[in-house]
């Protein structure tokens, strides 16, 4: 099993296929999650403080913008700890959009740096097309089950 | 107990900026709720079509979606706040093109604000107050008339003033240093109640507005504490004889500037504070003090001379002063110092505010920087208009706090 970032990282579509195949997605759902489970921290709604934004730097520097860094607090780590990605392009809102286009264009960057497994795809737009985009999902994955096994 | 007021948050960022527990808090302090309009997923597409822009944030997106749902009557709100990530230019275009869009197509009172994660609700409470004032008291906000005998104490960061107003006519004025705040407002009211040959009874009703409002408007007994944004643009209108209709109103204050578009005498959008001190009066009574003069002869000092002479442009109020000191070590005159210590902070809020806000005449300058006449002039060289600066500007706090107040009296 290994650790895969999907992009975007809160599709639950995207997700799913990931652990459908057998590996562990790491998505939005999964940075937020111990955010919002975290006691005592009480910024609504995600539980975010101005401290993320400062552990933000680690990824993005001062000058960018607050928002940005906040989201690289929860996007970073995962991003560290994944072992492969799945990264859709152009994909629709309700697929799974992400708020804020500058951390996109970071996050994509620093996974393409990472030297990780990539499948990059585009985003289906018929019925054709979304049977070859699962089967290559599935094909990617198993490939990486292979590795593993080696 | 009055409905709360309802603004609509258009934003993108302050969840994952740490800040938006703190616009809670702004809009609670006032009584109002923030919501975000709700709207479905198919509209955002259409809606960011039909705006036109065509942005990658999809939460710019839902802000455009959302703006637009307002501005078609879909939802229900008292007024707008939008607010983006300070240095996202991408944001900063959203910000300002949404602004127009629903001040354009709208009654909705709108603030527009650029935050960073040290964002608190207290830099937030002045114009959330403002917003919840425009749609809670309309009605107040159309007076246009002074009634019976009245005091406005503006209790600002830099100065502490005092009108007392008799019968729609300014009777008494104080000004005083802002030391201790209670201290120095005891001062001003007292020298307006002895130039008004009045006393403290005869006063009928009290307003208070400025920085130290709260604290002042309790030690007075005030019956109207007000933020400055709609005091200011009320005042300001109503001692330039324009209550009707479009104008602009700009205050260069000593800690912040506000730039308001009003119309009728109501604030409908605005922008408070600049992003440094180099734009502010404080940077202008630096200059004074290094040049060796009064603030009143600054301005002048400064009509004398030429800006152009001296490179000044900075965005930080240390640079600036050092801009300062090199010039007068290398040589320049104590005037074209003046000058361009006037003409670089006209150009900051220039660059900085007005561009958030429409500009349409009149321009009415107010507060104690609009009696320092380099930087008027050159604030109107950069606007290309002349502007209005009306009598006792300086006061406009305290003369909207008194006029408003007017409507507190009792029986009224």
């Amino acid at each position: 099993m290994a650790k895969v970032f999907i992009y975007p990282a809160t599709s639950l579509i995207l997700s799913d296929l990931v652990a459908r195949f057998g590996h562990k997605p790491l998505g939005a759902a999964l940075g937020i999650r111990e955010r919002i489970q975290t006691a005592g921290v009480d910024s609504p709604p995600l539980q975010i403080t101005p401290e993320e934004p400062k552990r933000g730097l680690k990824y993005a520097a001062v000058e960018v913008p607050s928002g940005v860094r906040g989201r690289m607090a929860i996007y970073g780590p995962l991003l560290e700890e994944a072992e492969a990605a799945v990264i859709v392009t152009d994909a629709d809102l309700a697929f799974g959009c992400m708020g804020c286009a500058r951390t996109d264009e970071l996050i994509l960057f620093t996974l393409r740096q990472s030297g990780i497994p990539i499948l990059e795809l585009k985003y289906p737009t018929n019925e054709e097309e979304g049977v070859q985009f699962v089967a290559a999902v599935r094909k990617f994955l198993a490939g990486l089950e292979k590795e593993g096994e080696a | 107990m009055s409905r709360k007021v309802r603004i609509a948050q258009l934003s993108c960022g302050p969840e994952y900026s740490g800040v938006q527990k703190e616009i809670y808090e702004a809009a609670e302090s006032v009584d109002a709720e923030v919501f975000f309009p709700d709207i479905a997923l198919a509209d955002v597409e259409r809606a960011v079509d039909a705006f036109g822009l065509d942005v990658r944030s999809a939460d710019l997106k839902l802000m455009i979606a959302r703006g637009k749902a307002l501005v078609e009557g879909k939802v229900d709100a008292d007024g707008v706040f939008i607010g983006t990530c300070f240095r996202c230019a991408e944001a900063a275009i959203v910000r300002n093109e949404l602004r127009r869009y629903i001040h354009e197509h709208s009654r909705l009172p709108v603030v527009s604000y650029s935050f960073t994660e040290r964002t608190t609700s207290g830099t937030l409470l002045t114009r959330m107050e403002a917003l919840t004032t425009i749609a809670r008291r309309r009605a107040l906000l159309a007076r246009e008339e002074q009634t019976g005998i009245t005091m406005g104490v503006d209790s600002g960061s830099s100065t502490t003033k005092a009108v007392v107003m008799k019968d729609n006519e300014i009777v008494g004025t104080g000004w005083h240093p802002t030391t201790e705040v209670i201290k120095s407002a005891e001062s001003a009211v007292a020298d307006a109640l002895e130039m008004a040959g009045l006393t403290r009874e005869d006063i009928q009703a009290i307003g208070t507005t400025g920085y130290g409002r709260f604290l002042i408007g309790k030690h007075l007994g005030a019956d109207l504490i007000q933020e400055e944004l709609t005091v200011n643009s009320k005042g300001a209108v109503y001692l330039a004889g324009h209550q009707r209709g479009a104008s602009t109103v700009i205050d260069i204050g000593g800690m912040d500037n506000k730039a308001i578009s009003v119309l009728d005498g109501i604030p409908g959008t605005f922008t408070m504070g600049g992003i440094c001190a180099g734009a502010s009066g404080r940077f202008l009574e630096m200059t004074a003090k290094r040049l060796g003069v009064d603030i009143t002869e600054l301005g002048p000092l400064a009509m004398k001379g030429m800006g152009k002479n001296v490179p000044m442009n900075s965005y930080c109020i240390v640079f600036g002063t050092q801009s300062l000191v090199n010039a007068l070590a290398a040589g320049s005159s104590r005037e074209d110092v003046a000058a361009a210590a006037c003409h670089s902070v006209a150009e900051q809020v220039f660059e900085q505010q007005l561009q958030e806000i429409d500009i349409k005449e009149p321009v009415i300058m107010v507060g104690g920087t609009s009696l320092i006449e380099g930087l008027v002039y050159a604030m109107g060289q950069l606007l290309q208009t002349e502007i209005v600066v009306p009598p006792h500007s300086q006061y406009i706090g305290a003369v909207g706090s008194a006029l408003l107040a007017s409507g507190f009296i009792k029986g009224e």
